[in-house]
C-alpha cells in the first residue's frame, strides 16, 4: 500500500449557497444550451400528422423559458453573495485590480496552461485565472439574459420581461438580438468544455479535492500555504 | 381651417365614390388603426370637414414600390386622393408637372401651409457623395432637411426611408441613410415593408387627417397600430410550429400540409409587420399563406440578415454559409483536440512526479520549485 502523510488542512471555501447556485446553474445552462440548440435547429422527427395533435416545440419552448428564469435569479442570487458572502466567494476575487492578482495569473499561465514550470500556486479559493475567466463568464450571463429577455419581451406582458424591452431597438432588431443570443450559446459550451476539463485537471495535479470542493465546501489546502494566506499584506487578499 | 378648400369627402365624391363606399372605407380604417366603434364617428367627421393634407412626395434612392403598393390598396380611396390630387402638389411620379415648373409646385405648397404640410419620402438619401442623387440640381439631402424645415411631420415610406433597405446593405456604396438618421426635431413615421402594405399606407393618412397628430410609435418610430406583433405571432400556420412540424423543403410533404416555413429561413419571428393580418392585394393571401416564408422585409438591415432560405443569418467573413453553429462546432473541436493535447502534457509531467515520489509512508513535503 502506497500511502502518505501531508502538512495539510481542510478549509471551508464554498459555503452552500454558492454550491447550490453552481449546481443549479450548471443544471440550468445545461438545459438552456439543450432546448436553445432545438430552438435554433428544431428536429424533423414528425411528418403527416396534424398540428392539433401535437406541442413539442412549443414544450420545448416552455422549458427553455422557465429555466430561464430559474437561470435569472440564480445568477442575481450569486451576485448577491458577492457581496455578503465568505472572503472567496466576495466580488473582488472576480476582478484583477490588484497587481498581485496580475503576478498570480501569470504563474497560472506558466504553471497550469503552459506547463513550464512546476511553481505551486497559492490561492485558496479561486486561482486568479479562473476567477477572471468566471468574470467573463458571468458577462457573458449578463449578455444572454439581456437577448433572451429582450426577445421574450415580445411575447410577454410581465413586468420583468417588460424591463428589457429596450434590448431590441438597441441592437436594431430582433434578428440582430437572436443572433447574438445564439453566439453566446457556443460561449457556454466552450466554456463548459474547458472548465470541466481544467476542474478534473487541478484534482489530478493538486490532489486538493478540488471537485469534491463544489459537492462538500471543503478542500485540502497544505500548511504553509495557509500561513502565507493568513500573513498576507492587508492590501492584497491574495498574496 | 382653409374652408375654401374642398374637404376630403367633397374631393372623394366629385371622384365618384358613392356616400356609401366612403362610410364603408371610414369603418374599414377605424378597424384598421384598432379604435373602438365612436373612433368610426371620428373618422366620418374628420373626412366630411377637413381638406386633404398637403403633401409633398418626395422620391430619392427607390424603386417607387411604395407608390405601387399604395396605389393598389383595397379601398383605394386615399390613395387616390394623395396621389390624384397630389399633382396640385408635388409627386414625383405622376404629377403633370415637369422642370421649372414642378419646382415651383412644391415651394409653393411649402410657402403656402408652413408647419401643416406633410412630407412623405420613398427612398434613402445618399451620404457617401451626395451626388449620388440630384434633383433640379439639388441633391436629396439638401432638399429633405429644406422641406423638412417647416413640415408638420416627416413620413418615411418602406424599408428605404425607414431604414435603407437594399441600398444600404453591406457594402452601401452610396453611404444611404434613412430619413431619422438625416432629419431631426420633427416627428417621423416610418411605414415599414418592402413595400408597407397598402392598408397601413393609407391607415397612417388618415390617422393623421382625423387625429392631426402622428400615431404611436414604437421604439424603431413604426405605428403601433400595425407594427407591435410579429408576423409570426399572427400566422396561421403558427400552430404547425408549436406541434414541431415543419417544411423541410420546397414542395414535400410538409409544404403541401401548409406545415410551418421556420426551417426554410422563415423571418415571420423575428418581424413586426401586419401581413397575417391585414394581408395583401385585397386581402387575399400574403408570402406565407402562398408558401414562401417571409423574408423579413418591415425590419432594419433585412438584406444582410441572408441568405432568406436560413433561419440564422451568416457570419461576415466567414463565406456565404457559415453560420453560428458551423464555427461554434470548430471551434468546439478545436477546444477539445486542445485538451487533449494539454491532458497528455499534463500526463507526462504527472508520470515524472509518481515515479520522482518517495516511498510509501514517508512524509513529503509538496514537489515545488526551488
Ligand atoms: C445559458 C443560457 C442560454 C442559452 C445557451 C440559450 C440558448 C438559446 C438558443 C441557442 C436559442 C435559439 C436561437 C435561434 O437560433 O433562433 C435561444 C432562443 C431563445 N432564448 Fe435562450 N438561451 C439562454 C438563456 C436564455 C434566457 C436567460 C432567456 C430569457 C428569457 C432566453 C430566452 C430565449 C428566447 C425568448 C428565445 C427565442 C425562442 C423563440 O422565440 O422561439 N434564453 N436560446
Ligand atoms: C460536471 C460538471 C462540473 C463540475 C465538476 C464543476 C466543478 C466546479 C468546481 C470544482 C469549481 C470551483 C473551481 C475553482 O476553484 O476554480 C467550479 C466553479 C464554477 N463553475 Fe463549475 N463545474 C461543472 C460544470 C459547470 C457548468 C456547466 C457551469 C456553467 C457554465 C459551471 C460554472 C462554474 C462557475 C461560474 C464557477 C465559479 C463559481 C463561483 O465562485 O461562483 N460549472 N465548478
Ligand atoms: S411560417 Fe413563419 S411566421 Fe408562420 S409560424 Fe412558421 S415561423 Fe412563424
Ligand atoms: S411576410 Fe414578411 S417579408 Fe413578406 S411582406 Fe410580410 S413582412 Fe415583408
Amino acid at each position: 500500500m502506497r500511502s502518505r502523510t501531508l502538512p495539510m488542512r481542510e478549509v471551508h471555501v464554498w459555503e452552500l449557497p454558492v454550491r447550490l447556485y453552481h449546481w443549479i446553474n450548471a443544471l440550468c445552462v445545461t438545459a438552456l444550451c439543450i432546448t436553445g440548440f432545438l430552438i435554433g435547429n428544431p428536429l424533423a422527427f414528425m411528418k403527416g400528422t396534424e398540428a392539433y395533435l401535437n406541442y413539442w416545440f412549443g414544450t420545448v419552448r416552455f422549458i427553455h423559458f422557465v429555466t430561464a428564469f430559474l437561470f435569472f435569479f440564480n445568477f442575481i442570487f450569486r451576485i448577491y453573495w458577492g457581496f455578503v458572502g465568505n472572503e472567496f466567494s466576495r466580488w473582488y476575487n472576480f476582478i484583477p485590480l490588484k497587481r498581485c492578482q496580475w503576478k498570480e495569473i501569470i504563474n497560472v499561465i506558466k504553471v497550469d496552461v503552459l506547463q513550464i514550470t512546476n511553481k505551486q500556486i497559492d490561492s485558496i479559493g479561486h486561482n486568479s485565472l479562473a476567477s477572471l475567466i468566471y468574470f467573463v463568464t458571468f458577462l457573458i450571463f449578463l449578455l444572454q439574459c439581456l437577448t433572451g429577455f429582450g426577445m421574450y419581451a415580445a411575447m410577454s406582458n410581465a413586468f420583468l420581461p417588460k424591463l428589457f424591452a429596450w434590448v431590441v431597438p438597441f441592437l436594431g432588431g430582433d434578428m440582430q438580438v437572436r443572433q447574438l443570443h445564439h453566439i453566446l450559446m457556443w460561449g457556454f459550451i466552450l466554456f463548459a468544455l474547458v472548465h470541466v476539463y481544467l476542474v478534473f485537471y487541478h484534482d489530478y495535479i493538486e490532489r486538493r479535492g478540488v471537485t469534491s470542493s463544489m459537492i462538500g465546501g471543503w478542500k485540502f489546502i497544505e500548511e504553509d500555504v495557509i500561513e502565507r494566506h493568513e500573513n498576507r499584506s492587508e492590501d492584497c487578499p491574495k498574496d | 381651417m382653409k374652408n375654401k378648400q374642398p374637404s376630403f369627402y367633397e374631393e372623394v365624391k366629385e371622384g365618384g365614390i358613392s356616400r356609401k363606399d366612403f362610410l364603408k372605407f371610414c369603418t374599414t380604417m377605424a378597424a384598421l388603426l384598432g379604435l373602438e366603434s365612436s373612433g368610426i364617428g371620428q373618422i366620418v367627421k374628420a373626412l366630411d370637414s377637413k381638406p386633404r393634407l398637403p403633401v409633398i412626395w418626395f422620391h430619392f434612392q427607390e424603386c417607387t414600390c411604395c407608390s405601387e403598393s399604395f396605389i393598389r390598396a383595397s379601398h383605394p380611396i386615399v390613395a387616390s386622393i394623395v396621389l390624384d390630387k397630389i399633382s396640385l402638389d408635388y409627386q414625383e411620379t405622376l404629377m403633370a408637372a415637369s422642370g421649372y415648373q414642378a419646382e415651383e409646385a412644391y415651394k409653393a405648397v411649402m410657402a403656402k401651409y408652413p408647419g401643416e404640410y406633410i412630407v412623405m419620402v420613398e427612398g434613402s438619401i445618399p451620404t457617401e457623395n451626395e451626388a449620388y442623387c440630384c434633383i433640379g440640381g439639388k441633391s436629396a439631402l439638401q432638399i429633405l432637411q429644406e422641406a423638412a424645415k417647416n413640415a408638420k411631420a416627416v413620413v418615411a415610406w418602406g424599408n428605404c426611408a425607414s431604414a435603407g433597405c437594399v441600398q444600404a446593405a453591406s457594402p452601401n456604396p452610396t453611404g444611404a441613410q434613412p430619413v431619422h438618421k438625416v432629419i431631426s426635431g420633427k416627428p417621423i413615421i416610418n411605414v415599414q415593408g418592402c413595400p408597407p402594405i397598402a392598408d397601413v399606407m393609407a391607415g397612417v393618412v388618415v390617422h393623421l387627417l382625423t387625429f392631426d397628430r402622428i400615431p404611436q410609435l414604437d421604439e424603431l418610430g413604426r405605428p403601433k397600430a400595425f407594427y407591435s406583433r410579429r408576423v409570426h405571432d399572427t400566422c396561421y400556420r403558427r400552430a404547425n410550429f408549436d406541434a414541431g412540424l415543419f417544411v423541410e423543403s420546397f414542395d414535400d410533404e410538409g409544404a403541401k400540409r401548409g406545415y410551418c416555413l421556420y426551417k426554410m429561413g422563415c423571418k415571420g419571428p423575428v418581424t413586426y409587420n401586419s401581413c397575417g393580418i391585414i394581408k395583401w392585394n385585397d386581402g387575399v393571401s400574403y408570402p406565407i399563406q402562398s408558401g414562401h416564408p417571409c423574408i423579413g422585409c418591415s425590419e432594419a438591415g433585412f438584406w444582410d440578415n441572408g441568405p432568406f432560405y436560413q433561419h440564422l443569418p451568416s457570419i461576415a467573413g466567414f463565406g456565404i454559409e457559415t453560420t453560428a453553429d458551423k464555427i461554434g462546432v470548430g471551434l468546439g473541436v478545436a477546444t477539445a483536440v486542445g485538451v487533449a493535447g494539454h491532458a497528455i502534457v499534463t500526463n507526462i509531467r504527472k508520470h515524472r512526479e509518481i515515479t520522482n515520489a518517495p516511498a510509501a509512508g514517508s512524509e513529503i513535503e509538496t514537489p515545488k520549485e526551488s
